[in-house]
């Protein structure tokens, strides 16, 4: 079979701090260096392997490094990483949004991405008139658009306000317009991003559902990036693991989930700062902020009888905040979720700027694994709403292993509510004077 | 992805998006008056403003004559063009900037942008023109009017076409280099603001001749301005206006032109892969 995209070698650097301006002493640099006395850029030697969670000893870094793989045309491949792996980057190289530090892309065909909804619209302008506008920056031409001009307004259900200015349409139907021009696109490479479309059920279930038709049809490409990795392996054919912005396995589907499957939580975590690469959703209001988690731990596997100790560090940014909610978020090792722990409102009356919460989790019902800790602050009480004050995922790994008491007398671990998904505990604030010295 | 030859310009994309240009253009005409009141009447109010301002300053208090041609046709031939080609060169520097959003999420190719743009100020240009027209007809029709226009005047569309070249090739310069280093944008508006007075607009260029500025020739040095051979054509050709440039000088605006327009459409190519990053 043809080959639809080839990435050859390709890597892609970014300098780190400063993003908006690069100086022009470096620029003159290397314009002398490698113009005037021909040696190579002194600037792509430096730059470190992209982890983000150590400090990089220098303000380059690699998004993507030395990527060297093929599709076939017709295949479904799906993207695996972590957050910050090198994903997002990888799709927009492929699809040319910005260009690489070196190496080459190759693709055939035109690329239809499902992310870019409604891209340049023009609120003065009908619906119609968008149709055509938005149509062509994907790439289409006037006929085709016309061609399919009627099924397009027919799938956005906006009929009767096809002739008026998109102004004046509600962001609903803002959105399902643009849909409605990207799923007649008919491109040949198509580039679906869950991770990106979060937040949108209906759309993520539309794009999904695009995209098997697409597949399953006339032999299109399919690029999938998602967390999900159930749907990877039932919608995928190959797949691409991405580490810090290295390739590090290809393979069937299949094979390429478990084997990141097997990677999960290879180093347990029992303590973490929490950055902006732990918030999936950057837009949470942040009036608590997380700062640090941790757990307790003698660097041994946790005994199913033992309690999850769990010590939170907050922020209380507005001081009429009274009273919060505390959600401790247990997924497997397949990043399925098992069930959360969610504390009663904590009282937050006299608590002032910074603060911890101490949660002992007593009985946990974990069977032998590892598990990844998420967790979420906000509002759940019914009288003053929900709210999200901040959310952060997979911050901590454990694991659970039968304590050789147990293991002796297996019989132990039949009782009530084995396997529930339901966590109980107890939750108290504790001063930060005694929690520094307890983490 | 684009090639990696040297002039980087892959011509059979460009015209698989000539829809996308049309569109642009349309959009651009469109949405330019929606929502003001007096709509595109402002294309006519304000070169006339601008006109009734350089009569009472240049050529009432300074005293700036004009080549014998009545003050507000010369002004207003002088403006009209250099209007066309200081909005082309505004709208073209800004191309990276005021695009970042769509730039960021669609591939297209970027020249699609700046074309368009440069042609949608042609309607404001013809307008401008048609002012310019109707103005010449009242001076004609009172008769004892001094200009006449003569077989120069057919080179017109040529003009047009130079200034918006000249302008789109500034522009993809200046706009490929401030999407690194943000402070030559203020340099750059604040050069074109002083150009203007560079070119001969609210003066002949008869004037200069003989002039000596800071030990150099003033006369050699404002035609080696390449918006002056342009615009002296136009005036010359328009109104019979002082004299002809000459063929060479006019030959020089075009190389420079050509030699512009090949290493802003170079450099604006080599900036959009990897502007993203810089934005």
């Amino acid at each position: 079979m043809a080959t639809a995209i080839e990435f050859n070698h390709v890597s892609k650097q970014y300098r780190l701090g400063l993003v908006s301006t690069r100086t022009l002493s470096n620029d003159l640099k290397r314009w002398w260096v490698t113009s005037i006395m021909g040696k190579e850029d002194p600037f792509l030697k430096i730059g470190s392997t992209n982890d983000r969670s150590k400090k990089a000893d220098s303000e380059y870094v690699w998004a993507l490094k030395d990527i060297d793989f093929k599709v076939e045309r017709g295949d479904v491949v799906g993207i695996i990483g972590k957050n910050g792996a090198g994903k997002s980057t990888l799709l927009k190289l492929l699809s040319k949004v910005t260009g690489p530090t070196t190496g080459s892309i190759k693709a055939r065909g035109r690329i239809g991405s499902l992310l870019e909804v409604g891209t340049g619209f023009h609120p003065e302008m009908t619906g119609r008139e968008n149709i055509y506008l938005n149509g062509a920056i994907l790439g289409m031409t006037k006929t085709e658009i016309s061609r399919k001009l009627d099924e397009i307004i027919d799938f956005s259900g906006c009929e009767r306000y096809i002739d008026t200015p998109v102004k004046r349409y509600s962001s609903g139907m803002t959105v399902r317009l643009g849909f409605a021009v990207a799923a007649f696109l008919e491109p040949e490479i198509l580039v679906v991003d869950e991770v990106l479309a979060v937040g949108d059920a209906e759309f993520q279930k539309k794009a999904i559902g695009k995209m098997k038709d697409v597949s399953s049809g006339e032999g299109r490409t399919v690029l999938f990036v998602s967390h999900n990795m159930a749907s990877i392996r039932q919608l995928c054919r190959s797949g691409i693991l991405l580490e810090n912005g290295l390739v590090t396995y290809t393979g069937t589907a299949t094979d390429t989930v478990a084997h990141y499957l097997s990677g999960f939580g290879d180093t347990m975590c029992y303590h973490a700062d929490i950055t902006m690469e732990h918030r999936e959703f950057a837009n949470t209001t942040r009036e608590i902020e997380l700062l640090t988690v941790s757990m307790t731990n003698d660097g041994d596997d946790y005994a199913t009888n033992q309690p999850l100790d769990f010590y939170v560090r907050m922020y209380k940014h507005k001081n009429n905040i009274e009273s919060a909610t505390l959600e401790i978020m247990f997924n497997n090792s397949s990043c399925d979720r098992l069930g959360s722990y969610i504390s009663g409102p904590i009282d937050l009356k006299d608590v002032q700027g910074e603060f911890t919460v101490h949660v002992r989790i007593v009985d946990h019902h974990l069977a032998k694994g590892t598990y990844s800790v998420c967790f979420q602050i906000g509002q759940k009480d019914i009288h003053s709403g929900l709210k999200d004050y901040d959310i952060v995922h997979n911050v901590l790994f454990f694991s659970v292993a039968y304590s050789d008491q147990i293991k002796k007398d297996t019989i132990v671990l039949w009782r009530k509510n084995w396997g529930s998904t339901v966590f109980q505990g107890d939750c108290e604030v504790i001063s930060d004077r005694r929690n520094r010295n307890l983490v | 992805m684009p090639k990696d030859k040297l002039l980087a310009v892959d011509l059979k994309e460009l015209w698989r998006y000539r829809d996308l240009f049309t569109l642009f253009v349309k959009r651009n005409i469109t949405t330019q008056y929606k929502q003001t009141i007096l709509g595109p009447a402002w294309f006519v109010v304000q070169p006339i403003l601008t006109v009734f301002m350089y009569m009472v300053v240049f050529g009432g208090i300074a005293g700036i004559g004009t080549d014998g041609i009545p003050q507000p046709l010369f002004y207003l031939a002088g403006t009209c063009f250099w209007h066309y080609f200081s909005d082309c060169l505004d709208k073209t520097s800004n191309t990276f900037v005021s695009n970042a959003g769509l730039f960021g999420k669609v591939y297209f190719p970027r020249l699609v942008t700046p074309l368009s743009n440069v042609t949608s100020n042609l309607l404001r240009f013809g307008i401008q023109m048609g002012l310019f027209i109707v103005v010449y007809l009242i001076y004609a029709i009172q008769g004892d009017c001094p200009a006449s226009p003569n077989w120069y005047l057919l080179l017109f569309p040529f003009l047009v076409m130079m200034i918006a070249g000249l302008a789109l090739g500034f522009g993809l310069l200046i706009t490929s280099m401030t999407t690194k280093y943000r402070d030559l944008s203020i340099l750059f508006s604040f050069l074109v603001s002083l150009w203007m007075y560079a070119t001969p607009i609210v003066y002949p260029l008869s004037m200069v001749k003989g002039k000596v500025a800071a030990g150099m020739d003033l006369y050699t040095i404002m035609r080696l301005n390449p918006v002056t051979p342009v615009l002296e054509t136009f005036k010359y050709g328009a109104l019979g206006a002082g004299e002809f440039i000459g063929w060479g000088w006019l030959l020089y605006s075009l190389a420079f032109l050509c030699a512009l327009l090949f290493l802003g459409v170079l450099v604006f190519n080599k900036t959009q892969k990897s502007f993203m990053d810089t934005v």
